[in-house]
């Protein structure tokens, strides 16, 4: 096994482990801080696979987060409130199952990465950051004065949303159902690094001449990446709003977006569990900062100019020395 | 926050620390970022009630919220997790509320807030286990909404943001004023330019202006109407003239007209130790905020004498006593346990080199809330 | 709507534009000759503002209040270029966003820490309070017509700087070939240091001018940051006249937005949903705008490279 391997099994196990000492030792909170880290990391594998295969850098992957949520927000409380979503031409009624919400959401967020894409693609480098980051805002603000759903008070639910023979109000069932998602997607996302799209996507951000000259389109390559990446950090946004019970605008704030980079950045840009030791550590950092000062941020912000300036690779890349030309 | 301050605040946490406790209050509140000033009086007002107590068998946790919703939901799970807290209270803002109060009262935890209270929660979402010591959320903007009335005002102009709080806040006005207005408008959350709308409201013949913009928004707006050159009477909530705020505006707000249901020159026994107590032990004047954070540590104190939180029909019933000096003066709790209170019209004036308020009229008496009547709890 | 409120908005709408520039002017300045995305500008505009409020405070003079917030932002800025920014030169535009992004956190909570949470006072100097009758009776405030004067003598003089100084040559000849003016024996990083001092003052300057109207406070740089970017990003990055014309159009729009488009909606549906459907519109109209501009043109209206 190389040591990127062993890094990532060491990531694995620690997933199982933590939660599963929490649940030895009756710490219920601990579980609960596991399944945001692992909520975020599934969020930014998704950007993940935009950034990191496509070299799209996107400044507003908060939009697919907040649909995901909003998804999630808006089914369920038509559900609890019993009132149907639409009417016309034919009754949609809202829903409390988590597989519909998934659903809804990965189709939602795919939908709006495809509208983006298509208009945003048209740019590329900073111009590229920007466009995305206006998208973001654009939504932001729409959802903070749209009256219907809650506006910037935002919606809450008061009982999670239910999955066919769990109890998802339990933390380690709902945890277990969160880290299921996140290995499929892992899974997903080692497949579409080895399959032809994934190779030609790579050699599109290196040598898009190339990929022009074999007859494909790189273009049309970085859309299907992104509406994957979009899908995917829309279904942690469900999954988010899900663990809060809660959706907010919050979700769809540029710095939302920002955290979300965060989270690949210092785990480790391209590599398949980059995210998942960046979200983990994120996590850790915030709570463990969080009770030490007031100011916390501060040393939260020296410590990403650390990894910045001299953690090329981010923690992945530091533990599992460089990557592997390909 | 001066170095006394957190003197006093690290002494109270050693104190809380060392006691065996046994009843937990977790404070969730704003301590980092633009509005950590409203969350540090909050959190010094109820602190210093707990000191002069001197209870050691009470131990409270403060956390950050960094005005994030999902931040304060996490918090709030870590304290009935695994802090095992009986007490929740401390919320600034009404859409952190909306993501944290249901929750927990759902999961059987009591909550005092002490400041936000959003209409669904006065109104179809009360709770038993829901209190709110500070007011709901509307009453301050109806106060103002009289005071135009009994004024004569036939033309005000009215503003806010477009978000769910800048609507209840024009909805409160117009409840109360109940006339012709000479324009309505909305503002972008965050807007720090108000150039536009001042050549609105010069247009538009107004008489009076009413207005919420909390934080820097109303900051902005005030100094830019000053030097307008446009000159009507201003009114508005007293979140945009608080003492936290007062000394960034300076003389542009001189004058203005602002309902609350505090103020420091408040005439009674409690309110006197209170404002002097907090000048005394954080070296500043104390705002509203401070005040509702006083107010609802005593309501706690007085409860706990009488019954534990582990009773909690006893403990529920105890709160609804209300049998605690504010330094609001009378205060007692409707059936939707929301307070009935007097609510006030401050004017802006200036002690010296200090800007701060005075009481100069009585806008309602004994009100209560708009949404009383939608609770099931009777 | 009579025509002299519209004029007097329109007025309203290069005013903000012209504050924007100031904002805009240093971060595309940075951008092109250095190639730096700077999240960390709206940082360096908080640190001018709360320079001069703490100067006026003390001397109560608005003028040496400016000198503080051009002074404590170049200050600033040359610091954070030495000890951080240089190495982020040949990096790419992620590494940039990030580092920059954790300036942003350092600079706010520190301002925090030895200011407090409490927003300072700064206010217009007595010289230029009050109005001034235009033509056409609009009474327009002073101070404003002040900073539209100011807004275009830093766009003169920045292009005064670029076309016919020393500097200008070697900035511009940094932008198009930087081994070149190093083998013509320029110091390249002494160049960048003080681009970016130049560009540090000038959001440190804009701070202290807007913090003189609006709220001096923690937090006060990210709105305005974000806008900038809009701004730059529509101008085409690293051209200042671009900076400048994306300043008004976003300026024009944004407070015209806010003015037409809950008059034009109450034609259709009842005023008070107008009102809130209006504004919720307006305040993504600087967004179409930019998102518009970028579908037809990708490099923005003068932009060069990407």
């Amino acid at each position: 096994m190389s040591r990127e391997g062993l890094v990532n099994a060491a990531l694995l196990l620690a997933l199982v482990a933590v939660p599963g000492w929490a649940l030895w030792a009756d710490a219920p909170f601990t579980i609960t801080l596991a399944t945001r880290a692992v909520i975020f990391a599934l969020a930014a594998v998704g950007l993940n696979i935009a950034l990191g295969m496509g070299g799209l850098v996107s400044l507003g992957h908060a939009v697919f987060f907040g649909i995901g949520g909003y998804a999630m927000g808006i089914l369920a409380s038509h559900a609890q409130n019993y009132t149907p979503l639409m009417e016309w031409p034919f009754e949609i009624a809202g829903t409390k199952s988590m597989p519909v919400i998934w659903l809804v959401a990965v189709l939602a967020s795919g939908l709006a990465a495809l509208l983006i894409g298509l208009l945003s693609l048209r740019t590329s480098g900073v111009y590229f950051i920007m466009i995305t980051l206006a998208f973001g805002q654009m939504m932001y603000f729409f959802a903070i004065s749209w009256p219907a759903y809650g506006g910037e008070d935002g919606l809450s639910i008061y009982v999670r949303n239910g999955f066919p023979g769990l109890n998802t109000l339990d933390p380690i069932q709902f945890y277990g159902l969160c880290f299921g998602l996140l290995c499929l997607v892992l899974v997903l996302h080692a497949r579409l690094m080895r399959s032809p799209f994934g190779l030609a996507l790579n050699a599109a951000r290196q040598v898009p001449e190339r990929v022009r000259a074999v007859g494909l389109d790189p273009v049309r390559l970085q859309l299907v990446a992104l509406v994957i990446s979009g899908a995917i950090t829309g279904l942690a946004g469900a999954l988010f709003a899900d663990l809060n019970r809660f959706v907010s605008p919050t979700m769809l704030s540029w710095q939302m977006s920002g955290e979300i980079m965060v989270f690949v950045i210092i785990g480790g840009v391209a590599r398949l569990f980059g995210p998942v030791a960046g979200a983990g550590f994120y996590v850790l950092l915030e709570h463990l900062l969080g009770g030490v000062s007031e100011y916390w941020q501060i040393f939260l912000g020296l410590f990403l100019l650390l990894v910045v300036l001299f953690g090329k690779g981010g923690l992945v890349g530091v533990l599992a020395g460089r990557a592997r030309h390909d | 926050m001066s170095i006394r301050t957190l003197l006093a605040a690290a002494s109270l946490a050693a104190l809380a620390a060392s006691a065996q406790a046994e009843v937990k209050v977790g404070m969730i509140t704003t301590l980092s970022g633009g509005g950590a000033s409203l969350g540090i009086d909050t959190r010094d007002g109820f602190l210093l009630a707990m000191q002069k107590a001197g209870r050691d068998d009470v131990e409270v946790i403060v956390e950050d919220d960094q005005q994030k919703p999902d931040v304060a939901v996490q918090i709030a799970d870590k304290m009935i997790q695994s802090e095992k807290v009986d007490i929740l209270t401390g919320i600034v803002w009404s859409n952190l509320a909306m993501a944290v109060v249901p929750a927990a009262t759902a999961q059987g935890k009591f909550y005092l807030s002490t400041n936000a209270a959003p209409a669904q929660l006065a109104g179809k979402g009360c709770n038993p286990n829901y209190f709110a010591v500070s007011y709901q959320n509307d009453n301050l903007h109806e106060a103002a909404g009289a005071y135009a009335k009994s004024e004569g005002f036939t033309k005000p102009f009215i503003m806010a943001p477009n978000y769910p709080a800048g609507q209840d806040s024009l909805n409160g006005f117009k409840r109360f004023y109940g006339g012709e207005l000479a324009g309505e408008v909305y503002t972008k959350l965050g807007q720090t330019d108000y150039a536009s709308e001042i050549a609105q409201i010069r247009a538009s013949g107004a008489d009076s202006i009413f207005f919420f913009l909390p934080g820097g928004m109303g900051i902005s707006f005030l100094k830019q109407f000053a030097d307008s050159g446009v000159d009507l009477p201003v009114m508005g909530p007293a979140f945009s003239f608080d003492q936290n705020i007062l000394q960034a505006v300076g003389d542009a707000a001189l004058g203005v007209k602002n309902g609350s249901n505090w103020s420091k020159d408040l005439d009674n026994e409690a309110n006197a130790a209170f404002v002097s107590g907090f000048e005394e032990a954080y070296g500043r004047l104390p705002s509203l905020y401070a005040a509702y954070g006083y107010d609802t540590a005593n309501l706690l104190l007085s409860a706990l004498d009488k019954a534990e939180p582990s009773d909690a029909e006893a403990f529920r019933a105890a709160l609804k006593e209300a049998a605690f000096d504010s330094v609001r003066g009378e205060f007692s709790f409707d059936t939707n346990q929301h307070p009935i209170q007097d609510i006030y019209i401050r004017e802006v004036i200036q002690e010296g080199d200090v800007f701060t308020n005075k009481i100069v009229a009585t806008a309602l008496e004994d009100r209560s809330s708009a949404y009383v009547e939608e609770c099931s709890m009777k | 709507m009579s025509p002299i409120l519209l004029a007097e908005q329109v007025l309203n709408g290069l005013q903000s534009g012209v504050m924007l520039f100031l904002m805009a002017a240093g971060l595309t300045l940075i951008f092109g000759v250095m190639g730096l995305i700077n999240l960390a500008h709206g940082a360096l505009y908080m640190v001018g503002a709360f320079a001069a409020a703490t100067v006026a405070g003390l001397t109560g003079s608005f003028l040496l209040a400016l000198v503080a917030a051009l002074a404590a932002a170049a200050a600033a800025g040359a610091l954070v270029e030495t000890l951080v920014i240089r190495r982020l030169y040949a990096r790419d535009h992620l590494d940039q966003v990030l580092a920059t992004f954790a300036l942003i956190l350092i600079f706010s909570e520190g301002t925090r820490w030895v200011f407090g949470s409490f927003p300072l006072y700064l206010d217009v100097p007595d010289a230029l309070s009050g109005t001034v009758t235009l033509p056409g009776g609009i009474a327009y405030p002073l101070y404003r017509l002040a900073l539209i004067v100011i807004g275009i003598a830093v766009a003169l003089g920045l292009w005064w700087l670029n076309s016919r100084t020393r500097l200008g040559i070697r900035i511009r000849a940094g932008e198009n070939d930087r081994e070149m003016i190093a083998a013509l024996g320029v110091d390249i990083s002494k160049l960048y240091t003080l681009v970016f001092a130049l560009g540090a003052g000038l959001a440190g300057l804009a701070g202290a001018l807007v913090g003189a109207i609006q709220s001096v406070q923690v937090g006060m740089g990210e709105p305005v940051l974000i806008l900038a970017f809009v701004v730059i990003v529509i101008g085409g990055i690293g051209s200042i006249r671009g900076a400048l014309i994306g300043a008004l159009l976003v300026g024009l729009t944004d407070t015209l937005g806010g003015v037409l488009l809950p008059e034009l909606f109450r034609l259709f549906i009842d005023p008070a949903s107008a009102a809130t459907a209006g504004s919720a519109f307006a305040s993504m109209a600087i967004y179409v705008l930019m998102a518009a501009v970028l579908v037809w043109r990708p490099t923005g209206l003068f932009g060069g490279r990407a």
